[in-house]
């Protein structure tokens, strides 16, 4: 494998810019424009992969996307590893560092090819036969192996540092494909003055044509033709032109997904770039111009590195100047095997035989192979190949012969190099995403588009049409047609002539005969999982019919090429086994994405602070100065606690605690959702959404209300205070805003039209700064104006506007502490300058910033609830102790009725109750059960479970809070909490621990 | 039934593996049944199977209006785990739990039950309190579950982010016992059981029509394949249960939804166990053969398409690689949707329907996989014997009537 | 992602959108008659046709309105949208 299969003129590689790159630690070097599998070829290096199964050693077969073989892993360093990436689409730059997957100890004695000696034993669905003993192997033994053995490249370990954008794009006309009947669509709809985009998964535009040496495009050289046309497209203000680009995936109402890879083959792209975009481009119409892929042929030893498509072949040769080998046998069903052996004989290549399935091959083609003398036989298969890392040797039979098997003698024919083609498959995969109905078509034998869903039109090769003016001319027709339903202007007519050879349109399916004992032959149908012509035929032997089940019996079609280059046989082969037609078959579902597409295009840039908007509140950054520790509640961060010279958090809540019962505390509310509700039917509104009654309410004054859903359990709750007869400023729990806003806008939209009421969410706006403890009048008393906030003017639960160190003000008188309290609400501008002035003020009273932790705990010894943590979606009030809050007079609220449902009054329901551990040092754990005997067989009968619990410093010692089957009832008896190393003793209590009478409240 | 073991594929390689029978008959329907299963998916192929093993009842055809296993059981992402919340729930999830740790010898059939552990991440004090009360709540029921801390969760799952991320992980709930399972083997194994102790499972025949006697028994089904009489009919038909039971006349409180999953190209073992976080939606496993397995919660309507929505998928894997950022890299092969049906309270109906002789397994919503031994077995009992099992006894039709609801999405989800 | 057309606003597409269940379904106007079986019908039960679907839509990152919808199930393609107050539009597949 010396010396170099670089010829010395053509291609569309760049002479002059030679490139060096390492392949599994070898140094080799291409040019500019090559693939790293063209490199790799020009160098003589075909062994490039080992199968996923049998570790069989592989070379290139295609020279695009649809390659099964030639895998391999590219590493930039720091977390810039690639695996799986294809060879034939790697470009290569200067330094690349590619390396082969799947192998040990080296890609040329791998152990992992034990496999192949065993895979007698290893046929399609082995695994479900056996490792069945002993029981509890499989998971400890046998999978751990397979799972080694399985996986192609490996992880990268380290986070990927880089970048990843997203875009939204709109176009009247987007063309998928750049060969001349997306490059014809998009003159077309171009010429139009329709607004065009044309992507291309390659490097260059041009498509087919890019390995054209031969054809003449109205009268032009196609090279010239390509490259004038791509001139003119390219100057046009109307199109956009997007390489390196793929549409990976057809999603509904024209939106097309793509995936733009924009540093990949840069040596050292400039940090600004990102690595990926994704497009979302939102089509007026489409034209998917997605060419065919060259079938394989599926014969005895088709996987030898050597092996490769016969239009493979040819595209090395004239698009990257490369000889796939010195000596080629072609094996062939149709025309294009004559036209790259052909080409190959142009470019040095010795031809050594050409075998055709067909019996008696006519046209041009054919005609020309004889005329130059090339060694054509008709009606022969290729039946088998030799060699060990790369192909010695193929063998050739002719098709009626008098042995028993039918065929005639074997003959061996040296080379290094099979070119196969079996004709070719329209690329329907996004013409079927996008839920187009397929059609059989059985002179083709392949499946075409049939009537469109979307506004799409295919067109060239992915519709079945062959024949370079065929093409161009449906190509150009479709884009004018695709600009007209855009709203494009008139099209000039084009006569887009070609002059080339035409390859027809013979093709064959299935599994080609050979002489050899079927039941042992590896004819390979999906080359990367080591699917085999007999696997597929065991699979219908053993029941598995629709073409579903043999493809995830046997696993053809789901390697990282998806079917691209085994579908169509594999349907063949089942086919036959079958004895029935193809179409009877099925055809398993087309899927995004069209190749493997980067998680990072899809995460983009939502990554850390980035994954979901942090929230933050105006005294945010004011607690932040003072080392709060934060804590996540739905999107915001909140102040947890305030840790002062190395306190923990259980010391710093315990200080905190104790400052607001004894002096002041000052606590950052801003988060509580807001909603004004406002017009001549708010209350009647709030009567219907809240259980609680509300006409009564005077303004100027708080009531605390519960919501329920329509099927009576508590959703929320917040205190809530009438600003004026049409007026109501509700809070809801942080969490529950966006929900709670929404859930009425849809009784007030939709079931109660008629009511005059309006919804705005004031979250945002209002900034709640709560002052709590027993000198909180006096730290706010100096900084109010036109408020009069005695015990005697400002009762409890009350409400009163005015200002507040010169802002305006809503100013609460509330506590969720069970302290004397105010909540005192400012626009959210002024929310740090009037906190700051607070706290400077109640400095002289020994105020503390206290965090949500100390909340809790305050709120705990007043058995104040709070919804989502004694409440779980499946309380009712009566369960959590606020019946009270249930205006039973009214008619009807939201939930009404479903409370009357027979389990909402059973008598085992779960009801808050307080509980003390007869060891008041032991703090329960929070969702702790609750039982009555903890030695009771398994399943143990649970009572409740434990939904808060802290150490309260006020009280010395700790409290919890709990809901347990017929709570109130239990009150004053023992019961237990069993964790997994003891039995805790508990007392059912009252919740409310610490001043019950709420005297502290009204001081 | 040929027996499958290491020694006949041995033996049978010798041969070329010629001599392998069907692993199930494709029947002609039979005129009359005594039990028709509408659906070929795993939980209506292990009700066949069940009703033949446990109660002699073999006259039995499971009809499948595509290819048996074609639905949700082939499309989802085969995560088991029984550490559920409440009593009923985890008592029926842990019984098909026993039953999967056996189901591979019981069938003859590798389904490949593999117990990597079942971690799920908690992300905020809401979810540490959940998690920890459930995990409570399994040890008294009898079901592994044990809270891990942070660190612990990573040393578990070394590739997992714990703290560079926009919420930290706080520790996590692991069942040990939880893991995936090959899903295709599921409903295959299930099938050549069934088939192999005389149940016809007849594919390509759908069921277009529920026919009821003068007393509103049912007297049989209208099929793609004609007239097909029944004694019972046990539905089992998942996103198209309200299609089918529509047929019978009843309304049912479920609606359909696309769940969406994908998987990674294949890549050497890089993560062991199953990681599932509620919070940020999202959970990934890896498959035998190397593909990363990642889904998350429903898209946002309704729909029988079997796709979804681009932006679903894209917040999936925002979550993939904030919790696993070294596998942006990685690329999505394929990615696909299943229609699943939703109950108001997110349990399942394995039921007597209103109608005489007519059943219903249904509403399974994202959790149904899991559940499939399980459910067939208590599917088949409640078929049988015309009463539900004690297991599936709360898992009524008329529980939404009176209001015993289980829910365990309520129970989990609701944040404060 | 689907293109909605909302009926005050126009064609957007559907993140701007929140789905909202099974349209036409009017709460009752006096739940308290009703029995636990026609309040489990209101409250649980619903069509999920395969096929057209009469469903409520709310704008919800846009004007912020409700509205209702015929779209297919199968194809998840809209037939209609209209105002809430309007009629339901035939909903017999006629559309080729």
């Amino acid at each position: 494998m010396s010396g170099s299969f670089r010829t010395p003129v053509g291609g569309r590689i760049d002479r002059l810019n030679p490139v060096s790159f390492s392949f599994d630690g070898h140094f080799y070097r291409g040019f500019k424009g090559d693939t790293l599998a063209s490199a790799l070829l020009a160098n003589g290096v075909h062994l490039i992969g080992r199968s996923f199964k049998y570790h069989r050693p592989r070379g290139v077969i295609s020279a695009g996307s649809d390659e099964p073989n030639a895998l391999v892993d590219v590493s930039r360093g720091g977390g810039r590893t690639t695996p799986n990436l294809r060879a034939t689409q790697v470009e290569l730059y200067e330094g690349l560092a590619a390396e082969s997957q799947n192998r040990w100890p080296s890609l040329s004695f791998d152990a992992g090819a034990m496999n192949d000696l065993a895979a007698p034993f290893l046929p399609a669905g082995f695994y479900y036969k056996t490792f069945m003993w002993p029981a509890g192997a499989w998971k400890r033994f046998y999978e751990p192996k397979i799972r080694a053995m399985a996986g192609l490249g490996r992880a990268p370990v380290e986070a990927d540092p880089d970048r990843y954008t997203q875009h939204y794009a709109h176009s009247d006309v987007l063309v998928v494909g750049s060969g001349p009947a997306g490059l014809a669509a998009a003159l077309a709809a171009a010429a139009s003055g329709a607004k065009v985009i044309l992507v291309d998964e390659q490097a260059e535009l041009g498509g087919s044509l890019l390995a054209e040496t031969e054809a003449t495009i109205e009268g032009k050289p196609a090279k010239d033709w390509l490259a004038d046309t791509v001139a003119a497209l390219a100057a046009r203000d109307n199109v956009t032109l997007m390489t390196r680009t793929t549409a990976f995936g057809y999603f509904p109402h024209n939106m097309i997904a793509l995936a733009e890879r924009v540093t990949e083959h840069l040596p050292n792209p400039a940090a600004t770039l990102p690595r990926e975009r994704l497009w979302q481009v939102r089509a007026k119409e489409v034209v998917l111009a997605t060419g065919a892929l060259e079938r394989p042929l599926v014969f005895p030893d088709n996987d030898r590195p050597g092996v490769m498509l016969a239009d493979a072949g040819r595209t090395y040769l004239n698009r990257y100047g490369v000889q796939p080998g010195r000596r080629a046998v072609v094996f062939t069903a149709c025309d294009a095997g004559y036209r790259a052996a052909l080409d190959l004989a142009a470019g040095g290549v010795t031809i050594a035989a050409i075998a055709d399935l067909r019996a008696a091959p006519k046209g041009e083609l054919p005609a020309r192979a004889l005329a130059a003398g090339i060694d054509v036989r008709p009606g022969t298969a290729v039946v088998g190949t030799k060699g060990r890392l790369r192909v010695s040797a193929a063998e050739l039979a002719k098709l009626r012969g008098e042995a028993a098997h039918g065929l005639g003698p074997v003959e061996r024919i040296a080379c290094d190099v099979v070119l196969m083609s079996g004709g070719f498959t329209p690329s329907v995969h996004l013409f079927s995403q996008s839920r187009g109905k397929l059609a059989y078509d059985p002179a083709l034998q392949c499946y075409v588009p049939g009537a469109s869903v979307e506004r799409e039109r295919s067109t060239g090769a992915c519709r079945g049409i062959y024949g370079l003016t065929a093409v161009l001319e449906d190509g150009y027709a479709k884009g004018e047609a695709a600009a007209h339903a855009a709203g494009g202007g008139p099209v000039p007519a084009r006569e887009l002539t070609a002059e080339a050879t035409d390859t027809g349109t013979d093709g064959f399916i299935g599994a080609t005969p050979h002489p050899r004992n079927p039941a042992f032959a590896k004819a390979f149908v999906d080359w990367q999982n080591d699917v085999t012509s007999k696997d597929i035929k065991l699979a219908t032997r053993e029941g598995f019919r629709s073409i579903e089940h043999v493809k995830r019996y046997t696993t053809t079609g789901m390697a990282t090429d998806q079917g691209k280059t085994s579908n169509m046989n594999a349907l063949g082969i089942v086919s036959e086994a079958l004895k029935t037609p193809v179409p009877q078959i099925g055809l398993t579902t087309f899927r995004p994405p069209f190749t493997p597409t980067t998680f990072g295009i899809f995460a983009g840039a939502a990554r850390g602070d980035l994954f979901d908007p942090v929230r933050t509140t105006p005294i945010h950054g004011w607690a932040a100065e003072r080392g709060a520790a934060f804590e996540d509640v739905a999107m915001w961060k909140r102040a947890h606690y305030f840790p002062k010279g190395g306190e923990d958090m259980h010391a710093a809540v315990a200080r905190e605690c104790r400052a607001v019962r004894t002096n002041v505390g000052i606590f950052d509310a801003s988060t509580l959702g807001k909603i004004e509700i406002v017009g001549p039917d708010a209350a009647e509104f709030m009567n219907r959404i809240y259980t609680n009654a509300w006409s009564k309410l005077e303004p100027g004054r708080l009531r605390y209300g519960v919501m329920l859903r329509e099927d009576g359990f508590v959703t929320d709750d917040g205190v809530i205070g009438r600003m004026a007869p049409d007026r109501f400023h509700v809070t809801t729990t942080t969490g529950g805003a966006p929900r709670v806003l929404a859930m009425m806008e849809d009784y007030l939209q939709t079931e109660w039209p008629d009511l005059k009421v309006w919804l705005t969410s004031t979250t945002e706006q209002w900034a709640v700064i709560a002052v709590q403890g027993p000198k909180a009048r006096e730290v706010l008393a100096p900084l109010v104006e036109g408020i009069d906030i005695s015990k005697e003017a400002m009762p409890h639960m009350s409400v009163r506007e005015g200002r507040i160190c010169g802002a305006p003000t809503r100013l609460f008188r509330v506590s969720f502490t069970g302290e004397l309290g105010f909540e005192v609400n400012v626009p959210a501008e002024y929310g740090r300058a009037v906190w700051e002035q607070i706290y400077a003020e109640g400095e002289r009273h020994g105020i503390c910033p206290y965090g949500t932790e100390t909340m809790h705990v305050l709120r705990a010894e007043k058995g104040y609830i709070i919804v989502g943590q004694e409440t779980d979606g499946t309380a009712t009030p009566d369960d959590v102790g606020l019946g009270w809050a249930v205006g039973k007079a009214k008619k009807d609220f939201v939930g009404k009725r479903s409370l009357a449902r027979a389990a909402m009054s059973a008598p085992d329901r779960k009801q808050l109750v307080g509980v003390l551990t007869t060891d008041p040092n032991v703090v329960l754990e929070e969702g702790a059960q609750i039982v009555a005997d903890p030695e009771a067989p398994v399943p143990v009968p649970m009572l409740g479970h434990v939904t808060s619990s802290y150490h309260s410093a006020v009280l010395g010692r700790s409290i919890a809070l709990a809901v347990v089957k017929g709570g109130r009832a239990r009150i004053g008896s023992k019961l237990v909490v069993p964790m997994p190393d003891r039995a805790i003793e508990i007392e059912i209590t009252d919740p409310i621990f610490y001043d019950p009478k709420g005297e502290r409240l009204d001081a | 039934m040929q027996k499958f073991s290491g020694l006949e594929l041995f033996r049978r390689a010798l041969g070329g593996h010629q001599s392998w029978q069907p692993q199930w008959r494709n029947p002609e329907p039979k005129a009359e049944y005594d039990v028709v299963i509408v659906g070929a998916g795993g939980h209506g192929l292990a009700t066949a199977y069940y009703l033949a093993k446990e109660h002699g009842i073999t006259n039995v055809a499971v009809l499948e209006r595509g290819w048996l296993g074609g639905g949700n059981t082939g499309r989802n992402t085969t995560i088991v785990r029984s550490n559920y919340l409440f009593d009923e729930s985890a008592a029926l999830y842990e019984h098909a739990v026993k039953l999967w740790e056996g189901l591979s010898t019981d069938l003859n059939y590798n389904v490949m039950y593999s117990a990597r552990g079942v971690l799920m991440l908690a992300h905020n004090h809401h979810d540490v309190i959940s998690f920890k009360r459930h995990v409570h709540a399994n040890r008294l029921n009898g079901v592994d579950n044990e809270w891990l801390s942070a660190q612990e969760c990573k040393a578990f799952c070394p590739p997992l982010n714990i703290s560079s991320m926009r919420y930290p992980i706080l520790g996590g709930a692991l069942q040990r016992r939880g893991g995936t399972a090959r899903h295709d083997a599921v409903a295959w194994g299930f099938a050549r059981g069934a088939d192999s102790r005389g149940v016809d499972i007849i594919q390509n025949c759908e069921v277009k029509g529920i026919r009821r006697d003068a007393t509103g028994a049912v007297e049989g089904v209208e099929t793609s394949r004609g007239f097909i009489k029944a004694k019972k009919i046990g539905v089992s038909a998942a996103g198209h249960t309200s299609v089918v039971m529509a047929m019978a006349g009843l309304r049912m409180p479920l609606e359909s939804y696309p769940l969406q999953a994908l998987v990674s190209e294949p890549v050497k073992p890089a993560f062991p166990t199953v990681v599932m976080s509620n919070t940020i939606h999202a959970y990934i496993s890896q498959s035998d053969k190397g593909e990363m397995v990642i889904g998350a919660g429903t898209d946002a309507y309704t729909s029988y398409s079997q796709r979804g929505a681009l932006h679903i998928t894209t917040h999936t894997l925002d979550a993939i690689c904030e919790l696993v950022p070294q596998f942006r890299r990685l690329r999505m092969l394929r990615n696909w949707g299943g229609i699943v049906d939703v109950t108001p309270d997110r349990s399942p109906i394995i039921a007597k329907t209103p109608v005489k002789g007519l059943y219903v397994n249904c509403g399974w919503g994202t959790g149904g996989f899991k559940a499939t031994p399980g459910s067939g077995n208590v599917f088949a009992h409640t078929i049988a014997k015309d009463e539900p099992h004690k297991i599936n006894a709360p898992f009524t039709l008329e529980r939404f009537r009176d209001g015993f609801l289980i829910d365990e999405a309520a129970a989990a989800a609701v944040a404060h | 992602m689907l293109i909605i057309n909302c009926p005050w606003c126009g064609d957007r597409p559907e993140i701007e959108f929140r789905y909202g269940g099974e349209a036409h379904i009017a709460r009752p106007a006096d739940p308290a008659t009703l029995s636990d079986e026609e309040w489990a019908e209101f409250l649980y039960n619903r069509t999920n046709p395969k096929g057209r679907h009469a469903e409520r839509w709310r704008h919800i990152h846009g004007c912020g309105r409700f509205f209702n919808a015929v779209r297919d199930t199968v194809s998840d393609f809209f037939v209609a949208t209209y105002k809430p107050g309007e009629p339901r539009p035939d909903l017999k597949e006629t559309q080729p």
